[in-house]
Formats: C-alpha cells, sequence, structure tokens
C-alpha cells in the first residue's frame, strides 16, 4: 500500500468519515442519541429501549450499508483496471442484471421471502457465468472489450425476462420486486450481515491481494504479457472476484447503483494510482458514503423511507459530473 | 542470448503463415534488428517470443530453455519488452509506472525487492528520465513517453530487451536519441532485438540484421549483406537505390519516384 506522507492525511480523512457517518447513522433516527448516549448504549448500558435500538435496528442496519458500499466500490475499482474502461462497474457488467432476474423469479413464484437474497445472488452467478462464455465464444479469450459487450448484452437479456416475469405477476409481486430493485439496507439483521462480512471481506482481501496484477493489466495486454502476467488468466480471476463481491451485496441490499462507478473516481489518484491504494480507498469512501446515503433515505421523508438505490443515484450524478471536470 | 529456430506461426484462417521456419539468433552485447515491410512478421515475431501467440512449429530458446517450457515470470525476468503500442487505462506517475517493471521480481503477497530500489534508480539514469520524474504518464511528449517505457523495461533487469517499432512517431533527434541509448546498452552487455521500419537507422546501428518477407527471411547478416538494391527492391516492391551514407558509410536506401527501376 502506498501510503506517502503526501497521501497520509486523506487515508487518516477516509477512516475518519467513516467514522463519523457511523456515529451519525447510529444517532440520528425517530430517538435521537449522542454519540455519548450511541457509545453507552452499544456497551449494552443505559437506557434499555436505546440500547435494543442500537443493537437490534441501528447497528446492523450501519454495517450493512458500509458493507455493501465499500464491496460495491472495492469491485467498480478493480474492474475499471482490469477491464482498462473508466465505465466499467459490476452493474455494467451484468451483475445486477442477473441478479434482478433471480430475485424477480423468487418473489413472483411466491417463494418465502426469506430466499430472495438466495435467487438474487444464484441469479448474479449465473449472468457472470454467461458473460465469460459470451466472451470466450465470441473472441475466444477474455478481452476486455467482448466482456463488456457480453455484460450489456446480459443486462438486456435479463431486463426482457424481468419485463416479462412482471407483465404476469400479482400486483403485491409486482410491488415487491421493485421495491427490491430500489435498494434497501432496512431491516437488516446481524445474521445478514454475518455472511456477507464474511463473503465480502474473503473477497475483497483476494482482491486487494492480487491488486498488482490489476496495474500491470491496467497497461494493455502486450505490456502486462511482457511483465510475466498470464493476461487471459488474471483478467478472469480480477473480473469473478470483483463480481462475485458484487453479487453478495445484490443478494442483502438489492440494487444499488452508481456507488461502483462513482466512488473509485472519487479516490482514484488522490488516494494513489496503484490499485492496492486505489481499491482500499475506495473500500472506505463508499462505505461512508452508503452509510451516508441511507441515513438521507430513512431521515429525508421520515417516518416513510427513500429508495436507497434512488439517493445514491440521485448523489452520484452530480459528483460524477463534477468528477469529469478532472478528466479534461 | 536469444535463439528463434525454424519458429512457424500459423494464424487461425491464414492461408500462409505469418512466420514461415524462421531462424537466427540474438547476442549479448549486440543490437539486432528485425526489418521488413508491413505485415512481414515481425511483430508476430515478438508475440511469439512473449507466448502471446502459439508457435505451429520450431522453438524459441531464451538463455539456452525452451519459451515453452519458461514460467512467464521467469522469462520477463530474462526479456524485457517494449511493445509497439501501450497506453495506461490510468495515468500513473512515472516512478510508479517504471517500478511496474520490477512486477516480475516481486511476489504478491510481499513487497520484498530487495534490488528493486536500485534497479528503479539505475533504469532512471541509463535512460536518461530524471527530469519527468514528477509528472505523470499522460503529461508526457511521444519522446519523452517512450524513453520512460525503455526506463521500465529496463527496470525489470533482463539481460535482453526486445523493442517493437521503438521510434515510431520519434522526430529525428529523439529517434536518434533512442538508438544511440540502445547502442551503449548493447555496449554495456545486453543483447538488444529491435523491430524496425528504419533501414537507414538499423544500418548504422544494429550489428546483424535479419529482412523478412512475406513470414520468411528474405536475407540476414550484416547491414552490408542485407542492404542490397536487388535484394530491398525485391522485398519492398518498390524501386530503390542503395547508396553509402556520406557521414559515416554505412549503406543507405534512397527509395525513388514509381516507375523508376535503378
Amino acid at each position: 500500500m502506498t501510503v506517502t506522507r503526501s497521501n497520509v492525511a486523506l487515508w487518516v480523512g477516509l477512516v475518519a468519515a467513516v467514522g463519523v457517518a457511523a456515529l451519525l447513522g447510529l444517532g440520528i433516527g425517530p430517538v435521537r442519541l449522542t454519540p455519548a448516549e450511541v457509545w453507552t448504549a452499544l456497551a449494552g448500558r443505559g437506557d434499555v429501549t436505546a440500547v435494543a435500538i442500537m443493537r437490534d435496528i441501528r447497528a446492523p442496519r450501519v454495517v450493512l450499508a458500509a458493507l455493501v458500499g465499500a464491496a460495491l466500490a472495492m469491485s467498480g475499482a478493480a474492474l475499471q483496471g482490469t477491464m482498462r474502461n473508466p465505465l466499467a462497474e459490476p452493474y455494467l457488467l451484468g451483475v445486477s442484471g442477473g441478479a434482478a432476474v433471480g430475485a424477480v423469479i423468487a418473489v413472483a413464484s411466491r417463494a418465502p421471502f426469506g430466499l430472495v437474497p438466495v435467487g438474487a445472488f444464484g441469479g448474479a452467478v449465473v449472468a457472470v457465468v454467461l458473460v465469460l462464455a459470451i466472451a470466450r465464444a465470441g473472441a475466444g479469450r477474455p478481452d476486455p472489450r467482448v466482456l463488456l459487450m457480453a455484460g450489456v448484452v446480459v443486462g438486456a437479456f435479463a431486463n426482457a425476462v424481468i419485463m416479462v416475469a412482471l407483465a404476469s405477476a400479482p400486483p403485491d409481486a409486482v410491488r415487491n420486486a421493485l421495491w427490491w430493485m430500489m435498494g434497501s439496507v432496512a431491516g437488516a439483521t446481524w445474521v445478514q450481515v454475518g455472511w456477507l462480512a464474511a463473503y465480502a471481506i474473503a473477497s475483497a482481501s483476494a482482491l486487494l491481494l492480487w491488486a498488482p496484477e490489476i496495474d500491470v493489466l491496467a497497461l494493455g495486454d502486450d505490456a502486462a504479457a511482457g511483465l510475466g502476467v498470464d493476461v487471459d488468466r488474471a483478467g478472469r480471476r480480477a473480473y469473478i472476484l470483483a463480481s462475485l463481491l458484487a453479487a453478495a451485496t445484490v443478494a442483502a441490499a438489492g440494487l444499488v447503483g452508481f456507488v461502483g462507478l462513482v466512488v473509485p473516481h472519487l479516490v482514484r489518484s488522490r488516494a494513489g494510482r496503484r490499485h492496492r491504494a486505489v481499491i482500499a480507498a475506495a473500500g472506505l469512501a463508499g462505505a461512508a458514503l452508503l452509510i451516508a446515503a441511507d441515513l438521507v433515505a430513512r431521515t429525508l421523508r421520515a417516518p416513510s423511507e427513500l429508495p436507497l438505490g434512488a439517493v445514491t443515484a440521485l448523489a452520484g450524478v452530480p459528483f460524477f459530473l463534477v468528477q469529469l471536470r478532472r478528466y479534461r | 542470448m536469444i535463439r528463434f529456430d525454424d519458429v512457424v506461426v500459423r494464424y487461425p484462417k491464414a492461408a500462409e503463415p505469418a512466420v514461415n521456419h524462421v531462424s537466427f539468433e540474438v547476442p549479448l552485447g549486440a543490437i539486432t534488428a528485425v526489418a521488413g515491410p508491413n505485415g512481414s512478421g515481425k511483430s508476430t515475431l515478438v508475440r511469439a517470443l512473449l507466448g502471446r501467440v502459439p508457435l505451429s512449429g520450431g522453438a524459441i530458446n531464451v538463455d539456452g530453455d525452451d519459451t515453452a517450457h519458461l514460467d512467464r515470470r521467469e522469462l520477463a525476468r530474462r526479456v524485457a519488452v517494449v511493445s509497439q503500442r501501450e497506453e495506461p487505462a490510468f495515468p500513473l506517475a512515472v516512478r510508479e509506472y517504471i517500478a511496474l517493471g520490477r512486477h516480475p521480481h516481486t511476489r504478491l503477497w510481499s513487497a520484498a525487492d530487495p534490488l528493486g530500489t536500485g534497479a528503479i534508480d539505475r533504469a532512471v539514469e541509463e535512460a536518461e528520465v530524471a527530469a519527468f520524474m514528477d509528472r505523470t504518464t499522460d503529461e508526457l511528449s511521444g519522446g519523452e513517453w517512450q524513453r520512460v517505457r525503455i526506463a521500465r523495461a529496463l527496470a525489470q533487469d533482463a539481460k535482453a530487451l526486445v523493442l517493437d517499432e521503438p521510434t515510431t512517431y520519434l522526430d529525428i533527434a529523439h529517434e536518434m536519441s533512442a538508438f544511440e541509448l540502445l547502442d551503449v546498452l548493447a555496449r554495456r552487455g545486453q543483447a538488444i532485438l529491435v523491430v524496425s521500419h528504419q533501414l537507414n537507422l538499423v544500418a548504422r546501428f544494429a550489428k546483424y540484421v535479419v529482412l523478412l518477407h512475406r513470414g520468411a527471411v528474405a536475407a540476414a547478416g550484416t547491414p552490408g549483406d542485407v542492404m542490397r538494391g536487388d535484394v530491398l527492391e525485391r522485398v519492398y516492391d518498390w524501386p530503390l537505390v542503395v547508396t553509402r551514407d556520406p557521414a559515416v558509410g554505412a549503406p543507405a536506401l534512397v527509395p525513388l519516384r514509381a516507375g523508376r527501376r535503378s
């Protein structure tokens, strides 16, 4: 990790941002708690209601938001380098479409609600396999441009399947499916958090381990091959790891757009240019931003909640426009 | 150092092999040049050396080991390649970019590379890129970028250096200074293989020249052996004369206007 004197402030700032966002997320809600009250409630002391709110409702929700934001941002940072494309992100590569198909099929077939994440995860995995297979059939090897096109095609196909499934589904199933597709971390449980944490930490660690290969892949196929990297295998590995990381978030929180696209651009070159630094910084920034986005989603029009995916897109678009100025 | 031994490369669906029974050697301490018209198989040879295209016949040996059985990273520690085209997807600081040359010497999970800093500093000095170190790769001119790429290859600490069209897009001064740099490196003992269109430069700097024509060797030997009017006219299918460079006495090619045979 390239933590130099010049960017040490940024790393401290990123960690602090996660801390501040978490304190706000834990403290703000129908029952307002000061940071000190948050602390005592987390420790299990003081007011019983506050302890219950903190331990059963807000803490799992904040942690889930942090995990989802971190995973999506890290996935996007890795994919942009691997695909050599600043527009690459997990959702563009078929993950979201596949996950949505899986979830909608689960909802429409009136499966128990607990099976929706399983359907989403399964759909995402099928989409990733399909994208790789299409790219292989088309180019004979996982060429980044062909992978991107295959991802777009699988996404379009998934949209069509969703429309067909929803057209004949009962109204309440349509509503459930739509809500799921708009993304949310409401009703988070520790079980959910545990599953996602175990899964996300494993794939994120693998991505960070292989990050130096992404630096080399980002130079292009010929240059990477000259530096001793098996271009096809390294590219496929990064794509699979990043996609599975995003797939897990979809299973836990539905579709939360824009995080995987925007956050890597916010930290790239500020926190460093090597991918181990970019991916790690994207993870911290993604965690802080999604905790904040969830806070907005549940407080702006309280007591009703806005869809998390809508908040991230609404905030992400102006962010991205400002960011575009850096590429002039 | 590098030996191409009866190498055949056949692209799927192509009628003719791209490289057809090519044999030659790239010795230490000299510049060896591969020249030839567009599509004569020059770049395919480099891709074959990197293992990017499979051989249909023959073998490529590096330091006596068949590249087919050589680990990619080990190959990268022996042969550094400056490929024809390269544009980082995201700009890197120049030093970070040069440091990527250490990739084959480092392990993923450890930063340990005891010789790394020394190799990078040496590469910066040899390629004379110290002045660009506070810039990023997107803030370099074509000539500067080419030197920085050579520095990255030098940081790789390989005994052989392969450059595919290193002076395309460069003006005369940058072209000359790039070849002067290769000459210094060769004198210091490295094996240099240059794929180049610039026959006159090749004639001045290379010790051996391999002229390819439709995938096969049309002529090979010293620049004097290869730079012959009849050979070049047949290979390039264009009227030309070979004279003697008035300044240094090396053979020099002068293309004529269409329809005028020498």
